[in-house]
Order: C-alpha cells, then structure tokens, then sequence
C-alpha cells in the first residue's frame, strides 16, 4: 500500500483530501462527522466581518442526466459569531489532532484587524491560516475576497500584514475572476506567503427561470452574481494551477489544488500539475462526507499500480508536458481507424466530422445500417470523432509520422516548409 | 363446457384488459429515457419507420422540454403517432433498429416516449397544423381508417375539401375495431379521430358504405378524385369439414365485438382453439384467455422460426397462459349436435422454403385431437374481392392494383392501405394515405 499521506510545510494530513472552506466547514458539528468520515483535513470557514445570509443561495446547472454539473452560490462568510467558531475549531484541534486545521479568513482593509484576527486563530491551536481574496459575489462589493485578488497591489500589502504577525503557515487563496492568476500569486509570495491555494470560485449566472424569468438562486425576485464551481470548472482550474507550477517565482511555494475535485482521479490530476494537497467542497455537499473512503482508495490503488510510493513521488510530473504550441511536433501525425466489429452505426463521427471538421468519413448506405469509414487522406487527426463516439475504443488514432524527426512551428517558418492548400 | 358470455366481473375485466404498455409516470422518467437517445444521424429508427418519423429529433425535443415541437416532429410524418405509440409493433421496426440494440442493451423505448409527446398534444388539444384556405377542391375518401385518415388529413392541410364515407359508426378502422383492448380503449381511438379531423376541412359520414349507400360511379361524378382506404375483410376461410357448426368464429369479427359490444357482450368457450400465429392470431388467444377461457392453444402449422408475429407479442400470449401446438396443421372441426367439440390436427415437418421464403409445412401420418368447444380462425384476412370486382377494379386476388401514382384502374380514384397490399400494419397504412394524398395533389394540380 502506498503512503499517501501529505505534509504541507509542515501542517500533516493522513491523506491530502481537505474539505475547502464552505459550507461544510463552517460548523464543530459538520467538521467532526468530516473527520469522522476519514477526511485529511479541513479550511474552516472563513472568519471575517460580522455578516448576514439571504435565501435562496444556491442554484446548479444540470446536464441530461447529472444534476449539479456546475454549482453556484451567493453565500457570504460565516454569519455565526466569530467566538463561537473559535471555540468549536479549538475544539475540533484537540478531539482529531492528526488532522490539518486550516481557517479561512477574511478581515476588513485594514492591518490592526489582520492583526487582531491573526492572534485569535492562532489561539485556537489551528495549525495555518487561508487568506480568502477570492470570493466573487457580496464580500467584493464591500472591497474583501476577490476585490484583493484583482489587484496585485492591494493583496501584496494584505499579505506583507498578515505576515509580519502570523507564526504558523499562510496559503493564500487566489481568484479566478482574472486574466490571469500569475500576477496576483507572484505579488503575494514576494510578500512573504507560504503557500497558494487556488481556484476560487468563477463569478457567473447559472441560468434564469423561463417561467418566471428571474435567474438562479432567485431572493425574492432577484439575483446576484453567484461563485462557480464544481466539475464544470475543473478545465479552468488545471490550467490556472498550470501557471502557478510554471513561474519561477509562484512556483517556490507550495500548492493547494481546488477546483471540482470530485474523484480520486481528479485529485490525481491535480497532483501531477503541481498541488500538494486538493480540496474539496461541491462533490462533498452533493454526495456527503462518505465520498472520502473512495478518494483515497481510488488514490491508494492508482499509486501502487504506477509504482509510486509517496505522493511527492509524482506531485508535479506533468508540469513539464505543458508546453507553448509553438513547440509542439508537427510532424507528429495520427489518423482515425473505425473499428468495424465495434461500430454500432450510429452516425455520430461521420456528422461531427462532415459538418464540424473535415469531411473525413465516408458513409456508405445502408438499411437500417450505414457503414463509416475514414478518408486516411483527409483526416487531420483531431480527435473529434473519437471524442464523440459512444462505443469505448471504437475509433483509434493510429500514428503516421509526416516525417521522423522533431519539428516544431519556428523551424517549420524557417526552413520555409510548405503550408496547407486547402 | 359451452360458449358463454359476461364471465368475469366488472373488476375483473378492467384488470384484464388494462393498458398493457403504461406510459411514463412523469416527466423525469421519460427523460431519463430521452437522455439515452444518442442523436444518431441517418438513423436506423427512422429508416426503420414506414412513415420515416424523425425519431432522435423527437425525443431530443423531450429532453429540451419542447414536447409540443416533439408532437408536433411525431405527427407531421404520422398523423396517428398517438395510436401508433401504443399498437405498433416497434421491436421490428424503430426499437427493432435502435444501435443500442448492438451494444447489447435496451433499445430507447421509442413508443412509450412517442405515447409521452402524442398524449400531451391530444390531451391538450394542441394545435399543431394549420390548414391552407380552401382551394374548392373536393375529394372523397372511403374508409375512415389509418390509411384514409392519414390521406385525408394531409389533403386538409393543402385546402383540399375531404368528405370521408365510413360504413361503421366509428373512425379509426383496424385501431378502433381490430386490434387487442389492452393496447386502446374505443375512448383513445376515439379521440384520436377527433383530434385528426379537429384540423378542419374533413368531413366525416358515418354509416355509408361502399357497393350499399354509395358507389364509386357516383363518388367520381360528384368529386375531383376518390382515395380507397377500405381495408381488408374477414379471416381466410380454413376450408376443412366442420366450418359451419355452431363455436367456429373468425377472429376478426370476435375482436371487433370485443371492441364494439364490450367485454361481457361478447361470449367465450371454455377450451378454445385459435389458428394461425400472426399479430391477430395473437390478438384473440389472449383475449379469449382474458375474457375467461380456461384453455387456449394456439394451433400453428409451421414452426416459430416461421411465425408472422414478433417474439414480444408471443410471448404475451405465453405470459397469458396460451398454449402453442406447432407444426400443426387443423383437419377437421368435429361436432356434437351442431355445435364444436373436437379439433382434429395433423402434425407437420418442414420442407423446402416456399414461395415467401419460409420453409413449408409437410403432412406427417401423425395426427391428433384437442377437446374444444370454439375454434377461432385467424390465418389472415381477405380482401373485399366481390366489392372490387363490382366496382370494376383492376385487382390480384381482390388486393386492388394501383401504379406508382397509387393510382387505380379508374380515373381519377386512388387507392392504399391494406386493400391494396393485402393487411399490413396501421404505420404502413398511414403512409399509404400520405403518399396517395401526395399522388391526388399532383393529380389535382395537373388536371385544374
């Protein structure tokens, strides 16, 4: 069995499964069942400004079958009192000390309230703090959470705050509601952060009711911008995590993933792209705090069938295969192969090829069954009929090289190689 | 043992002839169902389809929540999809094909979300087409059947005048009168009528029937053409001894009492032996059996490789208790004081594939006997060949000839359905009347 247990500039978690801070964090109650369940870790949730809720909060984007694709709320920070949540997280400390404790916090513009906020936590025996810039609806409007993330600046003078009195580890949560996260992240480790964790959730509008049509979460006839997550935003979130493990200087500290984690597999993806730990909440809030047991066997099986035995012995393995287009091999060539025994006839690679590629599938006629075949010489190998057929392995990409060496776009220019007549 | 009516209570008889294909109980479970479709293009399921209805474009709008696109994708190439959602036998046509089929797991149930759509429309009265002001054509159509409704409805939208001449005091033909209980009520069939010919435009006369109330001679003066929907009549008579004792019924003529008199009308024996094993060999042996015959044996004379009827409408008769006698060939119908007693059976081997492909039953020395007290013909249909001659008709054995304009002998009149192919199913019959709606258009358009 391998060892997967995670050690986080020091904060240790039997497993590198957190549950984000949200919902399911904001409570002794929530947070002892999550450890109960098995979970590595916890962010609490974050600690701030004395806040009220309103309700509705949520709403969700459904897919055929799957409900909660996408999730999206507009559920400020905690509104409990903030002595409570302090003697709860003290709490929970000392009933599951092997477990990571992490609390978010979310203090107003100003250093002697960092400072205050600080003291407190550390109080608690927490063993690091998670400095939200990253929630994009209700907290930014009053200059907090994703409003300090925007801004380079603003968040370099937060965290140089926070560090000049934090004496346990400081991860600061990055928001997605940019151009880029590099900016905002550079700024922040030059400040002194410890680690990053990244992404928060993505300002969005999931839908709007055609009955009444008023959006989702409707309060009473109206809406506001709500924070994304979920499976949906996975794609986003490896690619902002991408940007983090490539910059020299962002790439110093360690990595927190987030992001619609949902599977072990997720997770492991995660970890190749360069996160240490994962964290979790939709997946969590869907399914219940039982989704861990499958987390880390998923995980644990994974690990031994590949021969790792730690998790740092593949945390990051990816980053390099992430490269600029412009070197990619483009004498690298694969075309389609229809496997004709698998082959249920169903049209699906012939139509998405004629009308959204490259007419590259010829269809012979047949009652009730056409026969699909690839045009080897049209075929450019995108990979779209393969995505959409229904039948597992049913079409290959089989490679033939256009030439055998290496050959990326710069040099394709230079050496005025012939482009595409078509 | 006798023949005797009204066996069963009032209970009993709704739970035996209860909807045999429920639809779905509600939203969610039909579009977990639609959620399945893969969309395929050129699909099998359409091709499969007599009438070519867009079957993934149908249900792909019931997983939208666009059920009134969804009927109305349905009924633009089917006018009787509702009624063809709960009769047609799909596991050889659109399910029959569906590609998930290949991959070795249920088909999309194709009709019960047909049935989701339709039922929507007919309930709410949607209306989904709108006829074409009146052009002062004016067409007769006899037969107010699949294939003369279809034909009419589609000459209706085209603002053509139709006036249909039905010698029953329903619509609907077969789907009204032919076809098991438990798959429509009279209500259903009923209503569908009504909805069909609620596009305006269509004129229904009931009680007139062709060569008694009306002629074609007659039809052609008073109309600018004539479409012939009229069907086909009784069973094949089984030319053996005993055919006219009292007990031997032909199982067209039991169905449309089960369907016209009601259940407690209509009289069963005790032992009933029914012959054929086509859709309606099957539509009176669990009938009978539901209407409280205590034995039924489906007496077939080939084997079930050969049989005319799909391998789920069997084993309805198999679920219902029926029992099968195969390669068994009936000889004789014996009698006690006029009245059916015996069966007597000849067992058969397969020989040579006979004209329809089908290896063909051979006489063994073998024979046997079944104790019965009513023998149910169901070995096919005629055609109404006096009818057809009379009205001087180019036919085939009383199947009425029509060219690829589905034109007949006689000018001006055209003709589809199962008079012309000789009893099909209600799907086929609705394309035949779109395509002899298309035909008279064109002939319409040619001659003003």
């Amino acid at each position: 069995m391998a060892d997967i247990s995670a050690n986080f500039l020091g904060i240790k978690s039997p497993n590198p499964f957190w549950l984000a801070s949200a919902p399911p964090t904001d409570k002794k109650i929530n947070v002892l069942r999550a450890f109960e369940a098995g979970w590595g870790g916890v962010v609490w949730k974050t600690l701030g400004t004395q806040v009220k809720n309103v309700s509705s909060r949520y709403s969700a984007i459904d897919y055929n079958n799957t409900r909660v694709m996408g999730f999206n709320n507009i559920e400020l920070i905690s509104d409990r009192p903030l002595e409570l949540n302090l003697r709860e997280i003290s709490e929970c400390v000392r009933l599951f000390p092997d477990r990571a404790m992490v609390v978010s916090l979310m203090a107003d513009n100003d250093r002697d309230n960092w400072h205050e906020m600080i003291a407190k936590v550390e109080d608690t025996g927490a063993h690091g703090i998670e400095l939200n810039f990253g929630c994009p609806h209700g907290m930014n409007e009053r200059g907090m959470g994703s409003a300090v993330g925007q801004d380079p600046e603003i968040a370099r003078m937060v965290v140089e705050w926070v560090m000049e009195k934090a004496t346990i580890p400081v991860i600061t949560k990055l928001t997605p509601n940019v151009h880029s996260v590099v900016p905002t992240g550079k700024a922040v480790v030059q400040a002194g952060t410890n680690a990053l964790s990244l992404i928060n959730t993505i300002q969005s509008v999931t839908g709007i009711d055609l009955d009444t049509l008023v959006p989702n979460p409707n309060v009473a006839g109206q809406s506001a911008f709500g924070g994304y997550c979920g499976p949906a935003v996975k794609p986003i979130a490896l690619k902002m995590l991408t940007t983090i493990s490539q910059d020299p200087v962002t790439s110093r500290v360690p990595v927190s993933g987030i992001g619609g984690i949902s599977t072990w597999k997720d997770a492991a993806e995660f970890m190749l792209l360069g996160a240490t730990t994962v964290q979790v909440c939709t997946a969590a809030m869907k399914h219940g705090f039982r989704i861990i047991e499958d987390l880390c066997e998923g995980l644990n099986n994974w690990m031994d069938e590949k021969g790792f035995a730690t998790i740092y012995d593949f945390i990051g393995r990816s980053v390099h295969t992430i490269t600029k287009w412009e070197e990619l091999d483009i004498n690298y060539h694969i075309i389609a192969r229809i496997n004709q025994d698998k082959c249920i006839h169903c049209g699906l690679c012939y139509i998405a090829c004629e009308d959204g590629s490259h007419q590259a599938i010829n269809l012979a006629y047949g009652k009730p069954y056409n026969t699909y075949t690839v045009k080897n010489a049209e075929c450019v190998g995108c990979n779209l009929c393969k995505l959409v057929c229904p039948v597992d392995d049913c079409i290959s990409m089989e490679e033939h090289r256009k030439g055998a060496a290496y050959l990326n776009w710069q040099e394709y220019q230079k050496r005025g190689l012939p482009l595409n007549d078509h | 043992m006798a023949i005797v009516n009204n066996r069963l209570t009032a209970e009993e008889y709704a739970a035996q002839f209860r909807d045999i294909h429920p639809p779905f109980e509600n939203r969610e479970a039909a579009l977990v169902e639609a959620n399945r479709c893969l969309f395929c293009y050129d699909a099998p399921c359409i091709k499969s389809c007599p009438t070519g209805i867009n079957v993934p474009k149908f249900i792909k709008q019931i997983a939208t929540d666009n059920v009134k696109g969804s009927a109305h994708t349905i009924l633009s190439a089917n006018i009787m999809g509702a009624g063809c959602s709960k009769v047609c036998p799909v596991e050889k046509l659109c399910e029959g094909s569906c590609v998930y089929n290949l991959l070795h797991e249920p088909p999309i149930p194709i009709a019960r979300l047909q049935r989701y759509a339709t039922e929507k429309a007919l309930s709410a009265q949607w209306k989904l087409f709108e006829r074409k002001p009146s052009t002062g054509k004016r067409v007769a159509v006899i037969g107010a059947g699949p294939a003369g409704l279809s034909c009419a409805h589609v000459l209706s939208r085209e603002g053509i005048d139709v006036t249909i001449f039905e010698k029953e005091n329903k619509g609907g033909g077969l789907m009204t009168y032919g076809i098991a209980a438990y798959k429509v009520t009279p209500e259903f069939c009923e209503a569908e009528v009504n909805y069909i010919s609620s596009l305006g435009g269509i004129e229904i006369r009931y009680n007139q029937e062709l060569g008694k109330d009306i002629t074609l001679s007659e039809l052609q003066q008073q109309y600018d053409a004539v479409f012939l929907g009229i069907g086909v009549g009784l069973a094949r008579p089984l030319n053996i001894p005993g055919e006219a004792l009292e007990g031997v019924v032909d199982a067209i003529r039991f169905i449309y009492d089960i369907r016209s008199k009601g259940y407690p009308a209509v009289a069963v024996g005790d032992k009933v032996a029914v012959i054929g094993l086509g859709m309606t060999a099957i539509d009176a042996a669990t009938q009978a059996k539901r209407l409280g015959a205590s034995e039924v044996t489906i007496v077939y004379r080939r084997t079930q490789d050969e049989m005319p009827c799909t391998a789920a409408e069997l084993d309805i008769a198999k679920l219902d208790g029926c029992q099968l006698r195969f390669l068994s060939a009936p000889q004789a119908i014996q009698g006690d004081n006029g009245k059916v007693s015996r069966l007597l059976c000849r067992v058969m081997q397969l020989g040579e594939a006979d004209a329809s492909g089908r290896r063909s039953p051979v006489e063994t020395e073998e024979t046997f006997t079944l104790e019965v007290d009513m023998v149910i013909k169901a070995t096919g249909q005629t055609p109404f060949e006096m009818l057809v001659q009379k009205e001087q008709l180019q036919h085939r054995q009383g199947k009425i000839s029509i060219n690829e304009r589905c034109a007949t002998s006689l000018h001006g009149v055209f003709a589809g359905g199962d008079c012309v192919n000789g009893g099909k199913e209600v799907v086929d019959a609705v394309q035949a009347g779109k395509d002899g709606a298309q035909a008279i258009l064109a002939y319409l358009s040619a001659s003003s």
